[in-house]
């Protein structure tokens, strides 16, 4: 019997970047599993976690929890929002009855690559991809889920990919979440810095594992005219041939 | 109206954070930094088992605090050192004050430390008439500037040395007339030579309260520390009660880890023990020995089981460092004694949530603070527990809390929620087709003032999984 996983899509992959939630589920069939959208799946609470309101944020992690406790497996495109799921619910739930539940979803919820990597053992997903990239290493995948190796594993096995490291590849884009709205200055810079890095390599384009630091980083190179694009992993991992459509 | 520390510090970030030559600086200062870390860890045949022996170490002091404390006095008062317990900043400086004025100081030579900027004890001295002279060399650089440190290792690394040979002209020798470090660095020897043998009292800092043989460990590269130490005939050392540690032979991790996270070295150039007053047929040292020991906020920390262990810090650095909001904004922007990460998660606890919650949210939690961390406290993560206490405490705007109150009712409801992204969408589809994009229409002008407004696709991902894409 086919595999079933549970997508699990960021309320503002869902509402402003559907193309990567598109594009992730083209890449778990494509690898053999079943994908299933829970409809009633809203936003993981981390937008209030992070700005401190843990009563507003409680709820939502409890709603997803619902959302998904049923699930076998809960992927999502973005390292930031399963970070919220695995490393965070068990403290903003300490107190919840739904406590237990909450820890067992989280141990079954994956960021894609490193669901693609190191549950699905899969490396090669067919894809071709004949340009330069440059990897953003995204916080939260890096340093809250361990993920340094996964998403390259991938890249390296992409058909006609020419991958170029960019200097401080781990350094912090500046996007963070309410911070590029309340310290929107410092964000900015923080971006300007990462877009001159992604400039330097000269390359197409600029991808990572999380659409968040490619909203902010998308945004700053557009408005200084960088040349190179954004585009998330999944959009990567999911173009079959040179003749398919540029994303 | 007087300006609150917040918006101190919005001002302050917008500056330098748009100060390209600022940036350039740092930038170039911390990448010979990064480097030197890298080689320095690369010595340390097991870096992640030494951060954790350092945590264990610590961990275990501070958990015995009461303990080790007793222990440390004990051991240098039976050495004829006296030992001062502070309650806060004000209680030491006045304890340092009174010891100066009895004993006849006029001048005093400090080596560095961050306990003292804490508690302003330059000032408290300087306004009874006392010479201070700050000796290590980054310090003695921001005093002529009368500023704070920029940086808890390296106060002056936002000067370069054309800044700092104009600065010795004016303050100190009007024939300078070389911009090169090591002439500067003589014409400020010469000037501190005079203060040391003039000097009646030393004050230091300590990098580490030995409790199982009551010295005192600091580690310094100019040798300034020891003279500080060895040639006044008072010293007084000024510091903080989380620096005790249970045994001598902790050291030898703990000053190695010290060394290669401050600056890469593998150790410092001066690792110095101390333990106590000039005793009867010595040829040098203090006549007088005091130890002051500043709680100042410590101990309600210490009772803060979640943040205890921001009492591990060993005021490394590394921290800063690493710290991509301190590379851009620069150390005197957050206006506190402690900069960086470190100061962020400490500066609520010691100076009040309310008044500086707001450094708690200048971060984009990247965690990068944590991952170099020589002791591994968990710093990003107290961030996150610091924004909780504001937001419990009151201290968050109404509007914000309107708000996010308002979000909740949506997420708990998929379809409000998808009504409400939808009509979002359509709205700034609108605003942004009016040519209204970064007006006052625009509820996203903010975001558009740095950035190109986001994709506003005419579909969401749940509308096009329900119109196909759910075929499995």
């Amino acid at each position: 019997m086919q595999q079933k996983v549970s997508l699990f899509v960021p309320c503002f992959v869902d509402q402003l970047l559907p193309e990567v939630a598109v594009d992730t589920v083209k890449v778990l069939r494509r690898v053999g599993y079943a994908v299933e959208f829970p409809e009633d799946q809203t936003c993981c609470g981390q937008p209030a976690f992070n700005t401190g309101y843990w009563d507003e944020a409680r709820p939502c992690a409890e709603h997803f929890v619902r959302v998904f406790k049923h699930a076998d497996v809960v992927v999502c495109p973005s390292g930031s929002c399963a970070t919220m799921v695995r490393t965070f619910y068990a403290d903003l739930l300490t107190t919840s009855s739904l406590r237990e539940d909450a820890v067992a979803v989280a141990s079954r919820t994956f960021e894609l690559s490193e669901f693609l990597v190191k549950v699905a053992a899969v490396t090669q997903v067919g894809a071709t991809f004949p340009h330069a990239v440059t990897y953003h290493a995204s916080c939260h995948g890096l340093r809250e889920l361990h993920l340094r190796d996964e998403p390259l594993q991938l890249l390296r096995q992409v058909d006609g990919l020419k991958l170029i490291e960019m200097a401080r590849s781990e350094e912090c884009c500046g996007f963070g979440g309410t911070f590029a709205a309340k310290f929107a200055d410092i964000s900015a810079a923080m971006g300007d810095s990462k877009a001159e890095s992604v400039a330097a390599t000269g390359a197409e384009f600029v991808t990572a594992i999380d659409p968040s630091c490619l909203l902010h980083l998308q945004g700053i190179l557009g408005k200084r005219h960088v040349a190179a694009r954004t585009i998330h992993l999944a959009s990567i991992l999911a173009q079959e041939s040179v003749a398919q459509e540029r994303p | 109206m007087s300006t609150t520390a917040a918006q101190r510090f919005l001002q302050d970030a917008a500056v330098k954070s748009a100060d390209l030559v600022h940036r350039e600086l740092i930038r170039r200062g911390m990448e010979s930094y990064d480097a030197a870390h890298l080689k320095g860890r690369a010595r340390i045949k097991d870096w992640e088992a030494a951060r954790q022996k350092c945590q264990e170490i610590k961990r275990e002091a501070i958990n015995h605090l009461d303990r080790y404390l007793l222990q440390f006095e004990e051991k240098v008062v039976s050495r004829g050192g006296h030992v001062f317990w502070a309650a806060n900043g004000e209680e030491a400086c006045t304890y340092v004050k009174d010891l100066a004025t009895r004993l006849g100081v006029r001048t005093v030579v400090k080596s560095k430390s961050m306990v003292t900027e804490e508690i302003h004890l330059s000032p408290a001295l300087e306004k009874v008439g006392i010479k201070v002279w700050e000796t290590d060399f980054g310090e003695f650089i921001v005093q002529l500037r009368d500023e704070p440190p920029y940086h808890i290792v390296t106060p002056a690394m936002h000067l370069n040395r054309g800044q700092i040979a104009k600065l010795f002209r004016e303050k100190l020798d009007p024939e300078i007339d070389s911009d090169d470090p090591a002439y500067l660095m003589a014409a400020a020897r010469r000037k501190l030579r005079q203060a040391f043998f003039a000097a009646e009292m030393g004050i230091s800092g300590a990098n580490f309260l030995v409790a199982d043989t009551g010295v005192i460990a600091i580690s310094t590269n100019e040798g300034n520390g020891r003279l500080c130490t060895s040639i006044p005939r008072i010293h007084v050392v000024v510091t903080g009660i989380e620096k005790v540690i249970p045994r001598l032979e902790d050291l030898a991790v703990l000053w190695p880890v010290l060394a290669t996270s401050g600056t890469g070295q593998g150790i410092t150039t001066y690792s110095t023990l101390i333990g106590g007053p000039r005793r009867p047929g010595e040829v040098d040292g203090p006549e007088e020995f005091h130890v002051v020991l500043v709680d100042n906020g410590r101990s309600q920390l210490l009772a803060d089981a979640e943040q205890r262990e921001v009492l591990h810090c060993i005021r490394c650095g590394a921290c800063l460092n690493i710290c991509p909001v301190f590379r851009h904004v620069g150390g005197h922007t957050y206006g506190t004694t402690y900069p960086g990460p470190i100061g962020s998660v400490l500066t609520p606890h010691l100076a009040g949530i309310k008044e500086f919650k707001h450094l708690s949210y200048a971060s984009s939690l990247c965690g990068a603070c944590s991952s170099v961390c020589p002791v591994k406290i968990d710093l990003h993560h107290h961030l996150l527990q610091n924004r909780r206490n504001a937001t419990e405490a009151g201290a968050t705007k109404s509007s914000e809390r309107l708000m996010f109150r308002a979000w909740r009712s949506a997420m708990l409801h998929p379809r409000i929620y998808a009504l409400g992204g939808w009509s979002m969408r359509r709205a700034l589809r609108m605003i942004y087709g009016l040519g209204l994009a970064g007006s006052i229409f625009d509820p996203m002008r903010v975001w558009n003032r740095h950035r190109s407004p986001v994709p506003l696709p005419s579909q969401s991902f749940r509308a096009r999984w329900r119109k196909g894409l759910g075929t499995n």
